[in-house]
């Protein structure tokens, strides 16, 4: 007993004091007020609607899906920034590190994986969810935006994949990237091995497989720019997506009439 | 609305101002395009670390007519054949499956020693598994008068024709 005023004695003179005041300003009261203003005050909720049906967020309607990808998208941000500490993306040294890291790093091969497994899981979940959103019926006006986003979404995750499977720089990446880049060559216009390549002057060191490439063939060039696509501007513009994408979900409304 | 028309119709199409909005942001429009131009271009290195695509294989007058050379093989994976009609330079990788078939002078064709693909002296396939004719490289004869091959110029052979007939432009004229 006597610890438990200790403690409710503490806990006041802290929630009391300057400096909790100064951050929280003002005590939480479990009030319907209160509660819309946790959400829509907070920079990391507010995308957030304030409040939602109980049946638009059943398990068997959302299948989770949406967030589930965001959680791997969390997942392999946070392990991927892990690896990028102990990875250099020079030919000379890729495939080292890659090895370095999975053997002598402490928890290196628990990240590897879990990045590893985290993405293959969130390409599962994209397609899901895109699935789900065709089942529901979720594309239809006012959601046809959104789903434009998802798209978009689908594409750069599948490009993350892509650019991924390159870095660990052994013959499967390497091959598997040459057979993947075969769709660069034969676009037309744009590839070398495509319709109208010679109207418009396309060859193997200048196409859209050498845009991606930077050279006729995969080199050390290729590495650090799938690496700098990869880790850079893949995962910014899929960021800046995700933030257009959850924001549209709550202005484009939940199902059921309105709160 | 109708005092905008009339306004309009006295201060001509363009005001003062549309005609300075249209002109920054043209500007600006024409700024982003060229700096994409240019952020494209500089994909695109001027130089690259890896091997060229053209070889040189030696003057015309050193293969004799009706003989495939087997010189540039091991190196390059071409053969380079002279007929009366002229020169070509063959790309020795099976349209089956990718081996390297080999010159056999006695039985005067290619033949594949992975699954049996034969083919005549110009590439045209005529038995075994290989879907279509040889492919052939671009050949031309350079400023010090030696033969060059461009093996980023491949002339795509189709089956069921005559790979003299698809491409004309494959052989080097005598």
């Amino acid at each position: 007993m006597a610890f438990k005023e200790k403690w409710e004695e503490l806990k006041s003179d802290i929630v009391k004091s300057q400096v909790w005041k100064a951050i929280f300003r003002h005590g939480y009261e479990d009030t319907p007020r209160n509660r819309v203003l946790m959400v829509t005050a907070n920079v990391w909720l507010h995308l957030h609607p304030a409040k939602v049906r109980k049946h638009a967020v059943r398990m068997r309607f959302t299948w989770c899906m949406g967030g589930l990808t965001f959680l791997m998208y969390l997942v392999t941000v946070i392990t991927g920034i892990y690896l990028m500490f102990y990875y250099r993306p020079v030919a000379e040294y890729a495939y080292a590190d890659m090895k370095y890291l999975e053997f002598d790093m402490p928890f290196g091969m628990l990240m590897r994986n879990m990045h590893r497994w985290a993405a293959h899981a969130m390409v599962v979940f994209v397609w899901l969810h895109m699935f789900r959103v065709f089942l529901t019926g979720s594309y239809k006006p006012p959601r046809e935006f959104n789903w434009l986003i998802g798209v978009l979404l689908l594409v750069l995750t599948l490009l993350l994949s892509f650019t991924g499977y390159l870095l660990p720089w052994d013959q499967l990446s390497i091959w598997a990237v040459t057979v993947g880049s075969n769709m660069a060559r034969a676009t037309p216009l744009l590839g070398h091995e495509g319709p109208f390549a010679d109207f418009v002057g396309a060859n193997p060191i200048y196409d859209a497989r050498a845009f991606l490439f930077g050279g006729g063939e995969i080199g050390p060039h290729t590495l650090l720019r799938f690496y700098i696509l990869h880790c850079i501007f893949i995962p910014l513009v899929a960021s800046l997506l995700m933030a257009v994408h959850f924001w549209r979900i709550r202005r484009d409304g939940f199902s059921g009439p309105p709160l | 609305m109708a005092e905008d028309e009339k306004k309009k119709e006295e201060k001509g199409i363009w005001s003062r101002r549309d005609f300075f909005t249209r002109l920054g942001w043209g500007g600006f429009g024409i700024f982003a395009g060229f700096s994409l131009l240019g952020f494209i271009r500089s994909a695109f290195p001027r130089v690259l670390f890896q091997p060229p695509s053209t070889f040189k294989a030696g003057l015309p007058s050193d293969y004799a007519p009706g003989e495939v050379s087997e010189k540039y093989k091991q190196e390059q994976r071409v053969w380079i054949v002279r007929e009366e009609q002229g020169m070509y330079a063959i790309f020795a990788k099976c349209t089956h499956l990718g081996c390297t078939p080999r010159w056999l002078p006695a039985e005067n064709k290619f033949k594949c020693p992975c699954h049996g693909s034969g083919f005549f002296k110009d590439g045209l396939n005529f038995e075994g598994p290989a879907p279509r004719p040889l492919d052939r490289f671009k050949i031309t004869v350079g400023e010090d008068g030696q033969l060059v091959v461009d093996k980023s110029k491949v002339f795509r052979m189709n089956p069921g024709v005559n790979p003299d007939e698809q491409y004309p432009d494959s052989i080097l004229k005598a």
